[in-house]
């Protein structure tokens, strides 16, 4: 009995000593730091960019094959390939699109509502780099006078990639509204346009500092707004442009495999990690935070779900124990980085619970076919998530020299969040819209009635799953 | 010769394997297929789109006998792959006029 305990107060002090080294070093690195600071941009952090590095491939995970895999699983046999060759193709056209000017659009000084040219093509981005190192950190110019520059602690073409793997998924998630119908050649037009007319410049108002709802004090902290409410928005255009699907509401169109779709929300969740907890762009406390908030509301959400339908439909779904697991998701994707434990309970319980009423009921009632439930899991519980954050907001977690209390939930907070929330409706919904129909115009939407029955693996791909 | 041929619920397929080896029956062939009768089908949900399956899975064997097992094989079937339960699936029985072993070109009860 002696013995193990020696052992464990032995190795107890020896912890304590590790942990008091480093704390030890910073004491007197700190004065040296904020003179550096004040001298010139900061340096890049190997640490911190260990962790973006790794958050973009988790972040690229969640789309192919997250997502590819969520929403094949979902659709009928005849459409599985079709469907996660939407996930794909839209993979590799927002990559050229971003590199091309979708970047430079959202992450440029410009003004309050796009950013400038100057980084077509990516150009400048390699501007620091010397004997194999980029010399300075990334720095967002806000441009504005009194307005702060965000500073990074990672190189630039590191922030643009992890930036790029929203991008992405943010248009591959509107494809769960159009499923089973839209032509491909349609579909790649949309989302081309969609992603720089849409998506970059939204990116821009919240995540730029120059940016109107940045300057203005909407927090979203991870993309409530400009990936999730923006998407959700923009798959219930798709749907109700689109219209249903042939035989909605008579044939039967249960899912294919939802072993798949098990499968791909497991990989959205552990992708998500790099979603939240890296959009606080350094390994920190913060992202820790995230992190925690991120396991907890999904955990809630799913569980919420799962006994909503429990009650109200007699049984716990597998289908609602994930799509619950998403919302939880997308709803604390605003909130992580701002809220605490106690707060990520509250908002995936309320996610869970809210949307499993929209995806199940709402839908039914309207009468829109919004196959996969793109805006009733991702526009609704983004709205929930943005809005909540503004009750859960804790202080301390955004809190920097400049403004030392952060920013505090309350009510004034909540206004913004829903001034927020409204402009990103409204303009994803409006541009959306035109859109749409210039792609109308170009090629057509849909495929024909035959082709559609026929299945769009074959007709548009020309092959089969099996 | 006869061709016994039963749908029979899919769990129950080992119970009547092991209930046709000790009539001496050299073996059949098992069919996944899908059906219905007094049992109708099954309600799916998902995300409150409900759909009703009339068609549920089944297993169909299909058995070659000698004339004089044939009364033995459906006893040992009927038994086998009994619940009680609606759904429990039928046994129908054939003629056959001819059989062949193709590997040695045996025929008929010979083949079997």
């Amino acid at each position: 009995m002696k013995r193990p305990r020696l052992y464990w107060g032995l190795s107890a002090l020896l912890f304590a000593l590790l942990l008091a080294l480093p704390a030890l070093a910073d004491d007197a690195a700190a004065p040296a730091a904020a003179a550096a600071a004040a001298a010139g941009p900061p340096k890049i952090d190997s640490g911190d960019t260990a962790w973006m590095l790794s958050s973009t491939a988790l972040v690229l995970l969640m789309t192919i094959p997250g997502l590819a895999l969520f929403y094949a699983g979902m659709v009928r046999k005849k459409n599985v390939l079709a469907t996660m060759m939407q996930s794909f193709a839209i993979c590799c056209i927002v990559t050229l699109v971003w590199t091309v000017a979708g970047y430079s659009i959202a992450f440029t000084t410009g003004n309050e509502y796009m950013g400038d040219f100057s980084r077509i093509l990516l150009n400048g981005i390699a501007g620091h780099i010397e004997k194999g190192n980029d010399t300075q950190a990334f720095v967002l110019a806000s441009g504005i006078k009194d307005v702060a520059d965000m500073s990074t602690t990672i190189p630039e073409t590191v922030y643009m990639m992890f930036q790029m793997t929203f991008a992405i998924i943010t248009p591959a998630l509107i494809a769960g509204a159009f499923a089973d119908r839209m032509k491909f050649s349609a579909m790649c037009i949309f989302m081309t346009l969609w992603s720089l007319l849409v998506y970059s410049p939204i990116a821009h108002w919240v995540w730029a500092p120059s940016g109107w709802a940045n300057q203005m004090g909407v927090l979203d902290f991870a993309g409530g707004t400009v990936v999730h409410i923006n998407a959700g928005v923009a798959g219930l255009m798709c749907a109700l442009v689109l219209g249903k699907r042939v035989g909605y509401g008579s044939d039967n169109m249960a899912p294919y495999n939802l072993s798949l779709a098990v499968i791909g929300a497991s990989l959205l969740w552990v992708g998500w990690f790099g979603f939240n907890a890296g959009s606080a762009t350094a390994a920190n406390g913060r992202a820790g935070m995230a992190m925690t908030v991120t396991q907890i509301a999904t955990a809630a959400a799913s569980l919420g779900w799962m006994f909503a339908e429990w009650i109200a439909k007699g049984k716990p779904s597998v289908l609602g124990a994930i799509s619950g697991a998403v919302a939880g998701l997308v709803a604390i994707t605003p909130a992580s980085g701002f809220v605490l434990p106690g707060g990520s309970i509250i908002i995936g319980l309320a996610a869970g619970v809210i949307c499993f009423w929209t995806a199940t009921y709402m839908k039914h009632i309207f009468g829109y076919d919004d196959s996969l439930d793109c805006f009733g899991v991702h526009g609704i519980g983004g709205i929930v998530g943005a809005l909540l954050t503004g009750v859960f907001s804790y202080g301390p977690l955004s809190a920097t020299d400049a403004t030392p209390d952060g920013s505090p939930g309350g009510l004034a907070q909540l206004k913004l969040q829903a001034i927020g929330v409204c402009s990103t409706v409204v303009y994803s919904g409006v541009m959306t819209l035109i859109l749409l129909m210039v792609t109308k115009a170009l090629v057509g939407l849909r495929v024909g009635e035959d082709e559609e029955r026929e299945g769009l693996d074959i007709v548009l791909h020309g092959e089969q799953i099996f | 010769m006869k061709l016994i041929m039963a749908i029979i619920k899919p769990f129950k397929l080992d119970d009547v394997r092991e209930a046709l080896t000790p009539l001496g029956v050299q073996g059949l062939t098992v069919s996944e297929v899908k059906g219905f009768g007094r049992q109708k089908g099954q309600t799916e949900i998902y995300r409150g789109a409900e759909y009703h399956v009339s068609f549920l899975p089944k297993i169909k064997i299909e058995v070659v006998v000698p004339d004089d097992l044939t009364d033995q094989v459906m006893e040992a079937i009927s038994k086998a792959a009994h619940t009680g339960k609606i759904g429990d699936g039928k046994i129908f029985v054939l003629d056959i006029e001819r059989a062949m072993r193709i590997r040695t070109g045996e025929v008929d009860t010979e083949a079997l």
